[in-house]
């Protein structure tokens, strides 16, 4: 009996999936995020070494080679994010929503196979991107002959693939964004305000929203970047699980609205 | 066979209610006309029969069953709405096939339908360089993937030239020769005159007629006849004489209605009168729609 049902979700995921490979923004965005993430990397690294020989001693000793190479995440978050967004604005821009829900009226199953394809390939492009950022960036600081690390350095590797996740978590927030705002400048807006504005303006709010701000993107989740710990957050994996709890609330926001609304 | 039921359907937005309380059914083997103004809550209807919109009230079934509820739709309903719904990034060809793979459909049925609807050539185009007529045949391609016994298509010639209105007519008849249920919204009298079987009228969300197409002509069509002729003034007051009644038209021509061409034609020869020209005028069928629509329309033009 539950045969068919599974046989159906495949085909839904397989449709998502061509649809997705058959878009050149797909590729572009992905390509975007190689070049201006990687290019991050090249550029802050290539003056790292003039910063620790001018750093104070203190700086030196809070040196953390795995955490700088990484720091190209805040700029990549908002073009993976991009990615997920896409996913679903893409398809009300065009109209293509109305095609997509004719053929698989089972609204849940939809926007569960997108979801699942946008992990997919957040998961793979997240990782690549940190793994290839973690090796470039070690490789120019090794070039300038200051301490860098290896991927075999306490917490590196879980710095690296955390970091991977990380990124594989805000693409599902943009996709949870997309679904709820429906339009790509909204949506867009929204991430940008939730990975740059409020982090920037934290210490403008009360109080009681510092325990908030420690599973928020680019503050408390983002120590899962770091090698070297933070006595502010003493388990980055805690702070990194926490934005994961907030992005599956927003996912089922949008699974809500999706089911319930007009197209 | 598979027909489309709507019963009592009901869309409110607020306080504004789109649609109330329509019924209707589209029978297999005809073209079943769906006509209103703009405005009137065509698209709207359409979309709650294909489950994109929640109806207020009411419900509309396909076979007996909502279409939320189908296992894999489109070998159960086609649909075109909004130029193919299309996604212009995309190829022609790619968008079908994924179509097809969410219902299972084998990718041989891609390249069927985009040689029924001629559009092998450009199946490795991306459908945002199509014109607005090759948008209109993909979106038709993709309805007919499934080969379903239903079809429904919103607006199919708006914004055609007159060689792709004459290929949809053209289809939708072939369609519905199959046997097929054929659901076509217009808001042109005239285009359906020319295609549909059956009318289902609306105007302001609610059905204003459910009538065969035979029946609205033989009530509604009483048309009006052009004619031209040497000395029109003599034959105006035979043409009364003999029940008609005769207005002036442009250029020297008469208008007369309460009579068939075939009588006029008759009358002069009987007279003797030379006809330059006897045209009846379809017009009357549109008149017929704007006099049942009148108090329906969302804005209304003043008369100059």
């Amino acid at each position: 009996m539950s045969s068919p049902a599974i046989l159906s979700i495949g085909q839904t995921l397989r449709a998502e999936w061509i649809k997705l490979r058959s878009l050149r923004s797909t590729w572009y965005t992905v390509a975007c995020l190689f070049g201006v993430g990687l290019g991050i990397t090249g550029l802050a690294m290539s003056s790292a070494g003039q910063q620790y020989r001018t750093a104070t001693v203190e700086e030196q000793q809070a040196w953390d080679p795995t955490n700088l190479s990484l720091t190209t995440y805040i700029v990549a978050q908002l073009i993976i994010g991009v990615l997920g967004i896409l996913i679903v604005t893409s398809e009300y821009a065009t109209g293509q929503m109305q095609s997509s829900l004719s053929a698989t009226p089972r609204r849940h199953r939809l926007l569960a196979a997108k979801v699942v394809v946008a992990t997919a390939v957040a998961v793979v492009a997240g990782q690549a991107l940190m793994f290839a950022s973690f090796f470039l960036g070690q490789a120019l600081l090794a070039s300038q002959d200051v301490p860098n690390a290896s991927l075999g350095d306490p917490g590196v590797f879980s710095a690296v693939a955390g970091g991977g996740l990380y990124l594989t978590a805000i693409a599902l927030l943009a996709v949870g964004l997309g679904t709820i705002m429906r339009a790509t400048a909204g949506a867009l807006a929204t991430l940008v305000g939730i990975v740059f504005l409020v982090p920037v303006l934290a210490g403008l709010f009360p109080g009681w929203m510092e325990g908030l701000l420690d599973f928020w993107p680019t503050r408390g989740a983002a120590a899962v970047f770091t090698t070297v710990p933070d006595p502010a957050y003493p388990h980055p994996w805690l702070n990194l699980g926490g934005m994961c709890l907030g992005v599956a609330a927003v996912l089922v926001a949008a699974f809500v609205v999706f089911r319930r609304r007009d197209v | 066979m598979t027909t489309i039921a709507v019963q009592g359907l009901t869309k409110r937005y607020g306080p504004d209610t789109v649609v109330e309380d329509v019924s209707f059914t589209v029978e297999p083997g005809q073209v079943t006309g769906f006509l209103g103004p703009n405005g009137a809550g065509k698209s709207t209807t359409m979309k709650m029969i294909l489950g994109l919109a929640a109806p207020t009230k009411g419900s509309a079934t396909i076979g007996g069953r909502r279409y939320q509820d189908l296992r894999r739709p489109l070998t159960e309903v086609g649909a075109l709405l909004d130029a193919g719904a299309v996604h212009g990034g995309r190829k022609a060809y790619d968008h079908l096939l994924a179509l097809a793979v969410s219902n299972g459909l084998p990718r041989r049925g891609v390249d069927e339908v985009l040689a029924r609807t001629g559009l092998e050539g450009v199946a490795g185009k991306r459908a945002g360089q199509f014109s607005l007529g090759m948008r209109q045949r993909l979106g038709i391609a993709a309805a007919l993937l499934g080969d379903p016994p239903v079809l429904i298509f919103d607006e199919p010639v708006n914004g055609l030239d007159p060689e792709g209105i004459r290929w949809i007519r053209g289809f939708m008849r072939s369609l519905a020769q199959e046997g097929r249920s054929v659901l076509v919204s217009s808001h042109l009298m005239n285009e359906m005159a020319q295609t549909a079987d059956h009318l289902v009228i609306i105007g302001r969300g609610r059905l204003i007629a459910d009538t065969s197409m035979s029946e609205f002509l033989h009530a509604k069509g009483e048309g009006t006849v052009l004619v031209r002729t040497s000395d029109p003034g003599s034959f105006a007051l035979q043409l009364t004489a003999a029940g008609a009644v005769v207005r002036d038209g442009v250029e020297s021509a008469l208008v007369v209605s309460g009579m068939t061409s075939l009588e006029i034609g008759k009358l002069a020869a009987y007279h003797g009168v030379t006809l330059s020209e006897l045209t009846p005028q379809r017009a009357s069928l549109e008149d017929a729609f704007m006099e049942l629509t009148k108090d329906s329309v969302e804005y209304q033009g003043a008369a100059a």
